[in-house]
């Protein structure tokens, strides 16, 4: 008899979730999702609005403190790392918060080169602001919004800075909250290619919500569709339109009858 | 049961309160470690001794020297009653170095900075920019708290030495213009009155005061509700809690300093 062959380090899943639960008082938003994303692959979540998809990536990060449940990175347990081992596991990931979250106290360069002027990553000032120029014009911003505050952007420049920012220290694992909300469709494209980019050449772990269908087929290997506090469907891109999913189907065609029900 | 009810919410508030105390005391105690351990942001500090210290100068010294002027009238008026006008600069002194120098200070910089630093932080943490801050390996206590705590401790004491002597300038100027008081003599008294420890007592109180003020600004926004009115909230209670505190522990130090 033979043995299935070993899975081996390098095959385990980069970010694992089990049974994660999440309630804010009688409101149950997570009630035991459990997710597997691949080393160097790109997973997209979709999912209705209000369903927890922030709150999962939260989770991930350790911005909220999951009820229950089990969160792995890299097959370390998340969540008990404290001082240096907590900077060291942060320093790992890249996130676009779904507001931006852009410091308005400081400039747009000094924004995305955060990281990169305090901490572990210091660096000279002037190859700080030189990587953020470089970051910017890579999320289609010229350079003379490098010295603008975020407060002076528009929604979408400001979505496109905190994508910037995420980016910026070339971090292993990418959570990206709607990317492409409030951006014009040929930026959306922009921005699509350049997730791609990051997965592909960079070998990132990506993470996106998106409610926008174009980009999921742009952006994803694998699609999970978070509903009513579980994953209700996951598999490859190329397996979402025959899934058979009465509510994946219902979600992908943005139809108003079907089993998930929007209250009118 | 029914007539056990109210001592069950009193004891239920009671609970709440030392909840309270305890957690606004280990929010201090870590505020205080994260500043004296790196990594510093010197960058933060600047800001927060500009925007503590340099800014509230101005408020600062028109509270001072109004209220020294104020005094020395009252003083000269009450004093005139059993003959005893000639203590001007004497009370003057005393009453702004002990007591309304550093109370008014503090409770200024309650209004001024505990209530711009509750709504900076509590916005930031409204708009997840203290979660940004954390994504990007920053810890928000020692990038937003610590800074603006040192920045107090070091400023409110200057700033109470500065209303001290304001205030009996003020007085001082009201004294000699309006109430016939010999410049020199009036310079001396004041001068010879004071003690050494009536000017300890009050930079220390400038110190305390400045650590509750700054403490509460931080905690309250840090604790902040969801959106715009999570933000009022943030800000009301900081200037409340922070102005009640002043003056609950300005007559605690009085009580140490020149109770006999
Ligand atoms: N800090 C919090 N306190 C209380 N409730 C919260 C908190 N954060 C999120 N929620 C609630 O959890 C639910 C899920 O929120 P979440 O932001 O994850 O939704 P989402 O799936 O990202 O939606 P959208 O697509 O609109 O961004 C919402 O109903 C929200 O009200
Ligand atoms: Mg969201």
């Amino acid at each position: 008899m033979t043995l299935p062959p070993d899975p081996g380090p390098d095959t385990a899943p980069m970010i694992r979730l089990e049974g994660v639960r999440k309630s804010f008082g009688p409101k149950h938003v997570l009630r035991g999702v459990d997710l597997a994303i691949p080393r160097g692959s790109s997973m997209v979540i979709i999912g209705g609005s209000g369903t927890g998809k922030s709150v999962a990536l939260k989770c991930i990060l350790g911005l909220i403190t999951p009820d229950a449940g089990r969160i792995e990175v890299d097959g370390q347990e998340t969540g008990t790392a404290r001082g240096a081992e907590r900077d060291a596991f942060l320093a790992r990931f890249g996130m676009l918060f779904q507001g931006g979250a852009l410091f308005d106290s400081l400039p747009v360069w000094q924004n995305v080169a955060f990281r990169l002027l305090r901490g572990a990553l210091k660096r000279p000032q002037a190859e700080a602001r030189e990587i953020a120029i470089k970051k910017l014009r890579r999320v289609g911003l010229s350079p003379d919004v490098a010295d603008l505050f975020p407060a002076e952007l528009s929604g979408g420049m400001q979505k496109r800075v905190g994508l910037a920012r995420a980016i910026a220290a070339e971090p292993e694992i990418i959570f990206f909250d709607e990317p492409t909300t409030g951006l014009d469709p040929i930026m959306a494209g922009v921005i699509n290619e350049l997730i791609r980019e990051i997965v592909v050449e960079m070998g990132a772990t990506a993470m996106t919500i998106t409610h926008d269908m174009t980009s999921v087929r742009a952006i994803a290997d694998d699609v999970a569709m978070l509903h009513d506090g579980v994953i209700q469907w996951t598999g490859p891109v190329a397996k979402m339109d025959e899934s058979g999913d009465p509510y994946l189907d219902q979600f992908i065609h943005g139809r108003a009858e079907g089993p998930i029900e929007a209250v009118r | 049961m029914s007539a056990l009810a109210p001592l069950g919410r009193l004891g239920r508030a009671v609970l709440v309160a030392l909840a309270h105390v305890g957690r606004v005391t280990l929010f201090a105690l870590s505020a205080l470690g994260h500043m004296v351990r790196p990594p510093f942001y010197p960058r933060e500090i600047g800001h927060a001794l500009m925007n503590v210290g340099w800014l509230s100068l101005p408020v600062v010294g028109l509270t001072a020297i109004f209220t020294g002027g104020a005094l020395a009238l009252q003083i000269y008026a009450g004093g005139a009653r059993f003959n005893a006008e000639a203590v001007v600069p004497q009370i003057v002194a005393i009453g702004m170095v002990r007591e309304l120098g550093p109370v008014l200070v503090g409770l200024m910089i309650a209004a001024r900075v505990t209530s711009s630093i509750a709504a900076e932080i509590a916005t930031m943490k409204v708009t997840e920019q203290i979660d940004a801050l954390v994504t990007l390996s920053t810890h928000p206590m020692k990038y937003l708290a610590a800074p603006r705590v040192l920045a107090a401790l070091i400023t409110v004491p200057l700033l109470v030495g500065v209303g001290d002597v304001i205030g009996i300038a003020g007085g001082y100027a009201v004294a000699v213009q309006n109430l016939g008081f010999n410049p020199a003599a009036y310079l001396k008294n004041t001068v010879d009155f004071l003690e050494p420890l009536d000017l300890i007592s009050s930079l220390v109180k400038g110190a305390a005061f400045g650590l509750i003020a700054a403490v509460m600004g931080c905690y309250f926004g840090m604790n902040s509700g969801r959106g715009a009115q999570g933000v009022g909230r943030a800000t009301k209670g900081s200037v409340e809690a922070a102005a009640v505190l002043i003056l609950a522990a300005n007559f605690i130090l009085t009580g140490v300093f020149f109770s006999v």
